[in-house]
């Protein structure tokens, strides 16, 4: 495919990729095992099986290597750099604990205490230096932390949000004999109030730096060596694309890339659909994570805790995870009542009945004792059958008995609690935020969430389901769409009242010009740039805050304007205004967004010439709602646009399986999609 | 009476715990102070109707609050039969401690929740509100001999009749307070939680039907109950007794013993606290109804399993003697009651650590350390800054404890320094952890922290501090040893002093150039110090969390000058200990 896009997910068990001919408006799509540690195999082999790579315009690369070196801890050895009496902040944490019950358990920082070294410096929150850096100070320190084995470095400095100036200095002390690109600081990396927040964030880039540096790089030398002339682009958290030398630059934004892609090529598919509200399901061995787009917009959070310790705060697509996935493992407590996940099997040795040695029943062994799971066709291709036989005599054993049901009406009662969670986890984001679930679309994406998808509408009320047509290439798809992006945050700690309106513009179009620039000089093709403002806001007194879109170019900015915004943003949030009480500006957001070209997603759409009556592969017996179903199966790809199926009916593909239940109709949409509702 | 079938109840018992859960989430978010939005003193629940016992609890609510609630939705009930019973749109409001629980700070906001006509169940929010009056700005008067020296008392009286707030009372609140306007928009925010918890509730009503409903809460209850039963009866069956210590009342300088005799016979449990002290003349005291709401705190955290759930007291008796420390009434002082649970909550550790040494965990550092600064800055324009601080949790059978934790009574997280430094004219010069303070183990105690603070240029101010831990440091269990005691000293850097009543301090004057400095304890060590690996132990001192000389005394374990273990020198001392 020549002049085409390529967006690259890879994920820990296969690398997904999807192709698009921007001018002929026609796709590839392609899933070869991933090479865990030599991503760059499987990455090319991947990218061969899509057309080769020389003639690629550009690679856009979805990747979970941050991911999965924070959560294994497999980052590199790195320094800490801080003021003198501060150097703990990192490992002190916010006071928290692990769980809110049972004190047990500890907390290992990602940089051991010898490694974290302080030196004499001070500004206060009003930005005033108190004590200034010695250049001969830090010097030694970086020496000493380079003697140390230290490959990254961060400098982390009480109040630098307010005042960069010594954290700047110090950097530019250590530039000039670090041996490496790998030196940041905390005003660079989140100019944000709040110590803990800033030092984790700024510690945990630098702890992916070299090893995402490094990864990026034997990326580049492979894709250089296959004569790739194109552009190589990374996702971020935000679900905005980023050039690789910001992706070396911020690595911590790349925490959530690909669960991010997934998310955006959902609102694009949704919105293209017909559907501008819907929420996502990906279910996955060990996890159900929701996300939920609102008038085509993902919702944002502003920081998470990849683990207990482990915070990142910077703009990232919210996503929810509960631990239900295939592989939860279900039991019966001491008070009788029946529990699903959060423990799992995950994916080795897996549910019961892939015969790896677990013998705890999973939600994967009741989908398939229900008989919605084709027991000689397994999804993923790894098996050649899965023994029903052994997954039930363990549903039998572990539940059935406990409750005094039989298997099957156990597995029955385990797809239930498990439909109940998903539920609750949707409940949350969507109902408990105020959105209506009538209007909203579920769109189940991975192996496993069209299996549940009909059972979570009518739980929820929620208007269909709209099940893509790659649901396994969903994040590589969101690769090729997403915009460019460039999220840019300040405190500023300023009071509304007789604000200095002009000057707050100048700084904001300051931040604004910067951002652009990022976004500008990432050499994709943009039909467009957009810059939006924010502000975080609160009452003088309040801790926490709104995130106030500031509907206003920066050279208008106005006292009146600005409170205008606050207070509709406050109403939505809360009921009461408390007039009276100064209002105060905490932080303000630039957002650079470079828009790229349209993506027609009619190629998706099947071709012409298959019909109903071919697709149909024949019955088997499914069990819903207390009493066994003969449910129609039809080889889902096979299905023509237009082709109405009623349940019950399975639908099969080869990596996932979608479950139509009685009193549901799927059609197939013009995009490909199946739409599935009431009969 | 409906009964439910397993998969219902577990999923109404999600949808219930939503609801809860989303009301904590909304008071935090709008709350003012930061006791409340950084620090999360926050409960909310639902209440059964007729006794009060508590329902649901929010998972993010403070943990003594879910023992304590159900006590003040009972004084509410009591208080409202005599005034005709609850009406629709009415709202409690009450402080008193010594029908709710816990101290004056403590607001509790009460809502009946009706369906057609009828009484269905009780909502409440509690809050920690920054000040309402007392002698010491922020509520924690360490020389408190008297409740009305700690701020003003409110009975449960109606704040709101048909929906509307009664501005009376909220005017008679605003004088009493030296912060009137955090208050306001704290009381608001509790308003906000209870509006949005009746909502979600009703729209849960309308979809399964009362009967349903009560039908789940009443499941929730006895398979809290049966949950209990079943962990109790899974002990060993004997009596097992446990003393431990607080400093002194503050007013006299004299140890006061908790004392718990704890009798486990097949699947119910006796909580005795017979022996304990008598009712003292500081503000150490707590009412029975707190007694038992830490008991149900410490219990919680031996059983995690178990939901926060009224039901899961019922296998439990409790035996608190009247005028006791732990049986207080008014006019009592009990402003200082974070101490005294804390304590009560280690004797039913140390009780676990003799018949269930397999669970429990040495103690945590135990003491809330609250500590208050304040001062005039400008013409009439008062600040208080007002904090709790943490220390180390106990080395338990898995791993070492937690470095920097929080209270078990407690989930609170502590304010960033930055925002206190840009809210108040103050300047921490340290914020670390503290060596040698963890006490030494197998599984080693976790390090408490040592907080220096100044202020800036031209400010003065005065202190105040209550905590404890000062001459009782937190003890060891299975072979470990305690951790370092609770310390604090003010002045210059060459010129420290320490309070006579060692954690306990009372407008301390401070001026330029001086610093009050708090170090507080780690948590106990779990197991024999000297069968810590001398790796584990060397790479603690590389760290700085044990000294060397530390490493030798307590772990017998000997360094060489570059840090690594002196394996020959080891042997040795281990040898000569066995």
């Amino acid at each position: 495919m020549s002049g085409a896009i390529v967006g690259v997910d890879v994920g820990g068990t296969f690398t997904d990729l999807f192709a698009l001919d921007t001018k002929s408006g026609t796709f590839r799509v392609a899933k070869v095992p991933s090479q865990r540690g030599d991503e760059a195999a499987g990455f090319l082999a991947g990218l061969e099986a899509v057309g080769g790579v020389g003639t690629l315009a550009a690679v856009v690369h979805g990747t979970t290597v941050g991911t999965n070196a924070l959560l294994e801890r497999k980052g590199a050895r790195i320094g800490l750099i801080a003021t003198r009496g501060f150097r703990d902040v990192l490992e002190m944490r916010r006071r928290d604990r692990r769980r809110t019950w049972g004190l047990w358990g500890d907390f290992v920082p990602v940089v051991e205490r010898d490694l974290r070294l302080e030196v004499a410096e001070r500004t206060f929150a009003d930005g005033t230096i108190e004590q200034g850096i010695d250049e001969a100070e830090i010097e030694a320190a970086g020496r000493a932390l380079l003697a140390a084995g230290a490959e990254a470095v961060a400098v982390a400095f009480i109040n630098a949000y307010a005042n960069p100036a010594n954290e700047r200095a110090a950097v530019s002390v250590l530039r000039r004999f670090w041996p490496n690109e790998d030196v940041c600081c905390s005003s660079e990396i989140l100019p944000e109030i709040r110590e803990f927040e800033r030092t984790s964030t700024t510690a945990l880039n630098a702890y992916l730096q070299p090893v995402v540096g490094a990864y990026l790089g034997r990326l580049e030398d492979a894709l250089a060596g296959s004569r790739f002339g194109g552009a190589f682009h990374i996702v971020q958290s935000n679900g905005g694309v980023m050039s690789t030398a910001t992706a070396r630059r911020l690595p911590v934004r790349t925490a959530l890339s690909g669960p991010a892609a997934g998310v955006i090529a959902a609102a694009a598919i949704a919105e293209a659909a017909g559907f501008p509200d819907v929420i996502t399901g990906d279910l996955g061995g060990t996890s159900f994570d929701v996300s939920l787009i609102a008038g085509g917009r993902p919702s944002f959070a502003a920081q998470v805790a990849v683990d207990f310790g482990l915070v990142i705060r910077t703009p990232m697509v919210e996503i929810t995870t509960i631990g239900a996935g295939g592989g939860s493992i279900c039991r019966v407590d001491a008070g009788g009542l029946l529990q699903v996940g959060p423990e799992s099997a995950g994916s080795r040795p897996g549910p019961v009945c892939y015969g790896g040695g677990n013998d705890r029943p999973t939600l994967t062994d009741a989908n398939l004792v229900l008989g919605r799971i084709n027991r000689e066709r397994p999804i993923g291709g790894g098996l050649a059958r899965l023994d029903a036989e052994a997954a039930e005599r363990a549903i039998a054993a572990h539940v059935g008995e406990r409750l005094g049901l039989g298997p099957v009406e156990a597995a029955e009662a385990i797809v239930r609690v498990a439909n109940a969670r998903m539920a609750g986890a949707i409940r949350l984001l969507s109902i408990e935020r105020g959105h209506d679930p009538a209007r909203f679309a579920l769109m189940p994406f991975g192996g496993g969430g069209a299996l549940h998808a009909g059972a979570l509408i009518k739980d929820l009320g929620l208007a269909a389901a709209l099940v893509p047509r790659f649901p396994g290439v969903t994040s590589a798809l969101g690769c090729v769409i997403a915009d460019i992006r460039h999220d840019q945050v300040q405190t500023v700690n300023l009071t509304l009242e007789g604000i200095d309106a002009v000057s707050l513009g100048a700084r904001l179009e300051t931040m604004a010009g910067e951002a652009r620039q990022v976004v500008e000089a990432s050499g994709l093709a943009l039909t467009g740039l957009d810059v939006r403002f924010e502000a975080d806001m609160h009452y003088a007194g309040q801790t926490h805050s709104v995130a106030v879109p500031l509907p206003l170019a920066a050279a208008d900015a106005s006292e009146a304007a600005i409170r205008a915004a606050f207070e509709t943003a406050y109403t939505a949030a809360f009921s009461r205004l408390l007039p009276g009480i100064p209002v105060r500006l905490a932080t303000v957001r630039v957002i650079a967004v470079g828009r790229r070209p349209a993506v027609d997603l009619a190629a998706l759409a099947p071709s012409e010439g298959s019909t109903l009556e071919a697709a149909r592969r024949g019955q088997r017996r499914v069990w819903f709602e207390g009493s066994w179903h003969e449910a129609a199966v039809y080889d889902r790809l096979s299905l023509p646009v237009g082709a109405r199926v009623e349940g019950p009916a399975i639908l099969e593909q080869a990596d996932a399986t979608i479950v139509v239940d009685p009193g549901l109709a799927a059609t197939v949409d013009r995009f490909g999609n199946l739409v599935m509702r009431s009969a | 009476m409906t009964v439910l079938d397993p998969v219902t109840l577990a999923v109404l018992k999600g949808r219930l715990e939503q609801i809860a859960d989303e009301m904590d989430a909304t008071l935090a978010r709008s709350a003012f102070n930061p006791i409340i939005a950084e620090a999360r003193d926050l409960s909310h629940g639902l209440y059964h109707a007729e006794t009060g016992e508590t329902l649901v609890q929010g998972t993010a609510g403070l943990p003594i609050f879910v023992g304590a609630t159900a006590f003040a939705v009972k004084a509410v009930i009591e208080a409202c039969a005599k005034e005709g019973g609850p009406r629709e749109g009415e709202t409690w409001i009450f402080n008193d401690p010594y029908d709710g629980g816990t101290h004056l700070n403590d607001f509790r906001l009460v809502r009946p929740v009706f369906r057609k006509g009828t009484l269905f169940c009780w909502i409440a929010s509690v809050g920690h509100w920054l000040d309402i009056g007392g002698n010491v700005p922020g509520g924690y008067n360490p020389r408190a001999t008297d409740s009305h020296q700690e701020g003003v008392r409110i009975p449960p009286v109606r704040l709101m009749r048909d929906g509307v707030v009664d501005g009376a009372i909220t005017a008679i609140l605003a004088a009493n307070s030296r912060v009137a306007q955090s208050n306001w928009g704290d009381l608001n925010g509790q308003i906000n939680a209870l509006d949005l918890g009746e909502k979600r509730l009703a729209a849960l009503l309308d979809e399964y039907g009362e009967q349903t409903i009560a039908a789940a809460l009443d499941a929730l209850t006895q398979r809290a109950a049966s949950l209990m039963r079943a962990e109790i009866a899974a002990l060993p069956d004997g009596v097992y007794e446990a003393e431990d210590f607080l400093d002194n009342d503050g007013i006299v300088d004299t140890p006061l013993p908790i004392r718990l005799r704890m009798t486990i016979a097949g699947e119910t449990m006796a909580l005795d606290f017979t022996g304990s002290a008598d009712g003292c003349a500081g503000p150490l005291n707590i009412s029975r109804a707190t007694t038992i709401a830490c008991c149900y705190v410490a219990l919680k955290h031996l059983f995690p399993e178990v939901p926060s759930n009224g039901g899961c007291l019922h296998p439990i008796t409790f035996t608190v003697p009247d005028g006791s420390i732990l049986g207080a009434s008014a006019p009592k002082p009990v402003g200082g009651y974070t101490e005294t649970i804390l304590r009560v909550i280690d004797t039913v550790f140390r009780c676990f650590a003799q018949g269930a040494p397999d669970r429990a965990t040495a103690a945590p550092f135990g003491t809330i350390n609250a500590l208050s600064i304040s001062g005039w800055r400008g013409a009439g324009h008062r600040w208080v800054m007002f904090c709790f601080f943490g220390g180390g949790l106990g080395g338990n059978p898995e791993t070492d404890g937690l470095n920097h934790g929080n209270n078990p009574i407690s989930t609170a997280t502590i304010p960033p320094m930055e925002i206190l430094e840009a809210a108040y004219p103050v300047a921490f010069r340290q914020w670390a952890l503290r060596p040698d303070s963890g006490g030494p183990g197998l599984h080693r105690g976790g390090c408490g922290a040592i907080y220096e603070i100044g202020l800036r240029e031209g400010i003065t101010a005065e202190a105040f501090l209550l905590g404890e831990r000062g001459r009782f440091p937190p003890f060891g269990t299975n072979g470990g040893g305690h951790a370092a005691p609770n310390r604090f000293s003010h002045g210059r850097a060459d010129d420290r002093h320490e309070p006579p009543m060692t954690s306990k301090a009372f407008g301390i004057a401070l001026g330029p150039g001086e610093t009050v400095r708090l170090e507080t304890p780690g948590g106990g060590g779990w197991g024999d110090p000297r069968a810590r690996t001398p790796e584990a132990v060397a790479r603690d001192v590389r760290c700085g969390y044990v000294s060397a000389e530390a490493a030798r005394r307590d772990y017998a374990v000997a360094l060489l000058p570059d840090g690594s273990v002196d394996a020959a020198a080891t042997a040795a001392l281990r040898g000569a200990g066995r």
